[in-house]
C-alpha cells in the first residue's frame, strides 16, 4: 500500500484508523467464535487455529523476504486470513491441512496478485475451496461430540430432521471450529458494526436473501418450508461466519452501499441454489468466491453520482 | 545453426519455438487432456503424426493451392489425417482413445497445425516442412508429458500409472481437475522466465529467444533480418 500515492486537495481529514487497527478489530471479533470452538471441540481446535495463523504469517514473511519486498506482516492481515481459514476447518483435520491451506491462501491467492488489497478473491475462502476440492474426504469428516458422531445441522435439515435452535445458538453441535455458535458470531458482528469496521447491511443482505431464496426454491420444488428449516439455513453451517467476516472483506467486495447489498443478494442466491437445487449441503464459501468475481461488475453498475453532476445520458 | 536443415527444425520445434512453452499455442488440449502423463504422450504423439503428414502434403501442394482458398484446402488435408489417426487409435490404443475422447477430432482445429501450415509448410520445401512438423510435434509431446506427469504425480501420486509417492501422501485431487492445469502451466512459465529460458513473456533483445513467430516485439531488427533472408 505504501507505494500508492494519493494527491488530493485540502482540507484533509486524518484518521487514526490504520490497516492494523482494522485487522485487530476483526481478530477481536473472531475471538468469541474461536473460544467457543475450542470449548466445544477441545485442544485440537486450538492447535489447528494456531497452526493456520502461524503458517499464514510465516508464508507472507518468507515470500516478502525472498522477493526482497517490504515486510507487511505487522498489518495483521495475514493473522486474520489464518484465523478465518482455521474457523472454516474441522478440528479433525490432520496437521498439514491448515499448513497447506495457509500457504496457498497467502502465496497463491494474496501475494501473487500483489499483496494486501490487490487480491480479487478472499484468500482464506479460496484456500478452503482448494482444500475442499482436493481432499473432500478429510474436509467433510465432521468431528464427534461426546463420543457420538453426528452430522452437521445442515445435513440433518437436508434429511428433513428438526434441529434444536438452542444448539445452533450455543454451538453445541458438530461443525467447523468457528461456525457452530451463532451467538458468538453475532457478538463479533455487533462489535464490528459498533466500531464501524463493517456496515450491518452487508451481513444482513446475505442472510435475509438466503432466507428468501431458500423459501423460493423450496416452494418451486414443492417442499414444505418450516420455520425450523429456515432458521437452520440462515444460522447453520458457514452462513453467519461467511456473512459477517467474509462477505464484508474490504478488498474483495464492492465499496458502494448498493453494491454491497447486491453482492449480499448474489451470495444468498448462489448459496440457496447450491443448498436447495444442487447436491451440496454447504455452499456459502463457493457463493462468496463466485460473487467476489462479480465485484468489479457490481461496482461499475453502482458508481455513485458525484454531487452537482447531472445524470449521465444524452451524450457526454 | 544453418536455417531449414532437419536438425535445425527439430531444435527449433522442441526448444527454441516450443509450441506450448514459447508460442503458447494449442492451449485447449494442453489444459484439458494433461490429467496424466500417458494422456499427454497420447495427445502429443497423435498431434505430432498429424502435424508431420499435413506439413509434408501441404508443402508438396503449396504451388497448386491458390492463395485465396488456402485455409479450406489446409483444413481438408488436416482433417483427413486426423480421421486416419483417430481410426488407428480406436483400433490399436483403445484406452488412450477413450481417455482423450472428443479431443482427438478437435486436433483438426489445433492452432499449432494450422499455424505451421500457414507460417512454414506453405512457404518451404517438403523435407524441411516434414521435419518442422516432427520438431513441433515432439516439442508439443514433451510439453504435454511434462505437464501431465507433474499433475499426475501431485494429483494421484503416480507417474505413468506407477505409484511413486510414499504411503502417507494424500493426493491433491485439484491438480487433476481444471485448475491444476493452470497452476502447473503458470508455474512452469514462471520458472522459464526465472531462468531466462525461451518463453512467451521474455521480450526485448536481452530476452530474445530468436522465436519471431511468438514474439510481440514490433520494432525488433531481428524480424526484418529474418524476413530478408
Amino acid at each position: 500500500m505504501s507505494n500508492q500515492l494519493n494527491v488530493s486537495i485540502s482540507p484533509h481529514i486524518r484518521s487514526r484508523e490504520t490497516t492494523a487497527t482494522v485487522m485487530a478489530d476483526v481478530i477481536i471479533a473472531l475471538l468469541p467464535s474461536v473460544i467457543v470452538g475450542v470449548w466445544v471441540f477441545g485442544a485440537r481446535a486450538f492447535a489447528i487455529t494456531m497452526l493456520s495463523v502461524t503458517t499464514c504469517v510465516a508464508s507472507e514473511y518468507i515470500y516478502e523476504k525472498l522477493l526482497k519486498k517490504p515486510i507487511t506482516v505487522t498489518d495483521l492481515s495475514a493473522v486474520v486470513t489464518g484465523l478465518i481459514l482455521a474457523v472454516n476447518l474441522y478440528s479433525t483435520a490432520p496437521w498439514w491441512l491448515p499448513v497447506l491451506g495457509g500457504a496457498f491462501a497467502i502465496i497463491v491467492v494474496k501475494m501473487l496478485y500483489g499483496g494486501i488489497g490487490q487480491n480479487f478473491m478472499n484468500p482464506a475462502l479460496a484456500a478452503r475451496c482448494f482444500l475442499l476440492l482436493s481432499f473432500s474426504r478429510i474436509m467433510t469428516d465432521y468431528p464427534t461430540l461426546d463420543g457420538v458422531s453426528s452430522p452437521t445441522p445442515l445435513v440433518l435439515a437436508k434429511q428433513g430432521e428438526i434441529v434444536p435452535i438452542r444448539d445452533l445458538l450455543l454451538g453445541t453441535h458438530s461443525g467447523t471450529i468457528g461456525e457452530t455458535s451463532a451467538i458468538a458470531i453475532i457478538i463479533g458482528a455487533v462489535y464490528l458494526c459498533a466500531k464501524g469496521v463493517i456496515k450491518p447491511r452487508e451481513p444482513l443482505a446475505v442472510i435475509l436473501s438466503t432466507g428468501v431464496f431458500v423459501t423460493f426454491f423450496s416452494v418451486i420444488q414443492g417442499k414444505p418450508v418450516t420455520l425450523n428449516y429456515l432458521a437452520v439455513q440462515m444460522l447453520g453451517g458457514g452462513m453467519l461466519l461467511g456473512a459477517v467476516f467474509m462477505a464484508s472483506d474490504y478488498a474483495t467486495t464492492p465499496v458502494t452501499p448498493w453494491g454491497q447489498v447486491i453482492f449480499g443478494c448474489c451470495v444468498g442466491f448462489i448459496t440457496a441454489l447450491i443448498r436447495c437445487v444442487g447436491n451440496g449441503v454447504e455452499g456459502v464459501s463457493y457463493a462468496i468466491i463466485i460473487s467476489n468475481l462479480l465485484t468489479p461488475a457490481i461496482e461499475k453498475l453502482t458508481v455513485p453520482r458525484p454531487f452537482g453532476v447531472k445524470k449521465e445520458g444524452g451524450g457526454k | 545453426m544453418k536455417q531449414n536443415t532437419p536438425a535445425e527444425r527439430l531444435y527449433n520445434g522442441i526448444i527454441r519455438e516450443n509450441p506450448t512453452f514459447v508460442l503458447m499455442l494449442g492451449m485447449c488440449p494442453t489444459l484439458a487432456v494433461t490429467t496424466s502423463a500417458i494422456n499427454g504422450v497420447g495427445m502429443g504423439l497423435s498431434t505430432c503424426a498429424v502435424l508431420m503428414m499435413s506439413n509434408l502434403i501441404i508443402s508438396l501442394l503449396r504451388k497448386f493451392i491458390p492463395d485465396r482458398v488456402r485455409m479450406p484446402a489446409y483444413i481438408v488435408v488436416v482433417a483427413s489425417f486426423v480421421t486416419v489417426v483417430e481410426l488407428l487409435m480406436q483400433a490399436y490404443v483403445r484406452s488412450v482413445y477413450t481417455a482423450l475422447g472428443l479431443y482427438i477430432p478437435l486436433i483438426v482445429v489445433n492452432c499449432i497445425i494450422l499455424g505451421r501450415a500457414e507460417s512454414y509448410a506453405g512457404k518451404n520445401p517438403p523435407i524441411a516442412s516434414f521435419f518442422d512438423g516432427l520438431g513441433m510435434g515432439l516439442g508439443f509431446t514433451l510439453a504435454l508429458t511434462v505437464i501431465g506427469a507433474v499433475r499426475e504425480l501431485l494429483g494421484s501420486g503416480e507417474i505413468f500409472g506407477i505409484h511413486v509417492m510414499p504411503e502417507g501422501f494424500e493426493p491433491v485431487s485439484i491438480m487433476v481437475m481444471a485448475p491444476g492445469a493452470f497452476f502447473v502451466l503458470s508455474v512452469l512459465t514462471a520458472l522459464q522466465n526465472k531462468f531466462k529460458a525461451p518463453s512467451a513473456t521474455n521480450k526485448g533483445d536481452k530476452f530474445c529467444s530468436g522465436a519471431c513467430a511468438g514474439c510481440m516485439q514490433k520494432d525488433c531488427g531481428l524480424r526484418e533480418r529474418s524476413d530478408e533472408e
